[in-house]
């Protein structure tokens, strides 16, 4: 992960490194974006309380990616000192907040399921998620689901040009802690297109009019976190799994979006 | 998939904001990398690389354009100021003309 976003690129490169996109770029990122989607409606189509494992929902993933002629961004990700990342999405259970590796276990009724996919579609990147509820769940955890969605939209809602990337931090954690919630810190939204991960990093807490100013055509990754206990998280023995500390649920929704003059396009969207 | 966040670059966080350490960066950040040829106090040699691991007591493995792996302590000059380096940052080593696998940073470039 280059923090600077991309080698070439550095007459291009805003001084924050956010590297802006052209029409052109952003609709092939849009075109991975609708990869994207159809492979998280896939997972969401596979659950069966009390039937399905996470390696189902993965299955059904890879399906559409690689029916689609795309590959995940996810899969041999080895982010410095971290063992390759070994699936094709992420896939997490209540209370694992993201990173979750797709394996046996089952998802029953009551269990809220985050799915996390990315893919790189003609050498674009784009990277969504989605917290899904599994069968019946508890009007607690339901409107952990919607504050949380709520929380992107306005975070979206906060990105155009000129706008700065604390404005969309503090639009999601204010929303969250308004609601009686608390925003995962460790974890961070991200640049998105050329490569997985770019600058600038996108906190999910801070305050409105600091940080790196947005650029038009800036593409970005916002993915509010958000835990129903306390924020800390913590890695399990896998190294990849983020699970919080105080096992509480956690919810996560991910969209990847274009910064135009007048508002964000959302990049991630159905057909 | 979200990365972990690591505490230089991110915006809108509470440190940035405020003042502090994060007030003492902006001096040395808006200035220009130091010339190759810096005074006659120059001795080693300088070259660029990208710190690959922070190793305890503040020495860096860095990986030189070159292909080579030093180690490096962090100048004087970088201390003072409160330079945070990370690994994945690109810096000026100068290295030690006794030790070529021994070198000082000298700048952080943005």
């Amino acid at each position: 992960m280059d923090r600077t976003g991309g080698g070439g690129e550095a007459t291009r490169a805003t001084r924050s490194g956010i590297v802006p996109k052209t029409a052109e770029e952003i609709e092939a990122i849009r075109a991975a974006g609708r990869v994207v989607r159809r492979a998280l409606n896939a997972m969401r189509d596979a659950i069966v309380p009390g039937l399905s494992t996470t390696a189902d929902l993965e299955r059904a993933a890879v399906e559409v990616i690689s029916g689609a002629g795309a590959a995940s961004a996810f899969l041999g990700y080895a982010p410095h000192g971290m063992p390759p990342y070994p699936a094709w999405t992420c896939i997490s259970v209540n209370e694992e907040v993201v990173h979750g590796i797709p394996g046996r276990r089952v998802l029953h009724s009551g269990d809220v399921v985050s799915c996390d996919v990315g893919v790189v579609l003609n050498g674009y990147y784009a990277d969504a998620a989605s917290t899904f509820p599994v069968g019946e769940i508890s009007p607690e955890v339901e409107r952990l689901l919607s504050v949380t969605r709520e929380a992107l939209e306005r975070a979206i809602g906060q990105a155009r040009a000129g706008a700065r990337v604390g404005d969309i931090s503090h639009a999601i954690e204010r929303h969250a802690r308004r609601h009686g919630f608390s925003v995962v810190h460790d974890l961070v939204g991200h640049g998105v297109g050329r490569q997985l991960h770019e600058a600038p990093q996108i906190p999910n807490f801070g305050a409105a009019g600091t940080g790196p100013v947005l650029p038009e055509g800036a593409t970005l990754a916002i993915e509010p976190m958000v835990n129903m206990g306390r924020k800390d998280v913590e890695a399990l023995e896998d190294q990849w799994t983020i699970v919080t500390r105080d096992r509480t649920v956690s919810a996560h929704f991910e969209h990847t979006v274009a910064v135009t003059a007048n508002g964000a396009l959302v990049l991630t969207q159905g057909d | 998939m979200p990365p972990k966040r690591t505490y230089r670059g991110g915006g809108g966080s509470r440190r940035q904001a405020g003042k502090g350490r994060g007030g003492a960066q902006t001096g040395p950040r808006t200035r220009q990398a130091p010339a190759q040829e810096e005074g006659d106090k120059e001795q080693g040699i300088q070259v660029e690389g990208v710190v690959a691991e922070n190793l305890p007591n503040a020495v860096f493995r860095v990986a030189l354009q070159s292909g080579h792996e030093v180690l490096a302590h962090v100048s004087g000059k970088i201390r003072m100021h409160f330079i945070r380096i990370l690994p994945g940052d690109r810096v000026l080593v100068e290295l030690s003309p006794y030790d070529l696998t021994r070198g000082r940073i000298l700048y952080r470039y943005k």
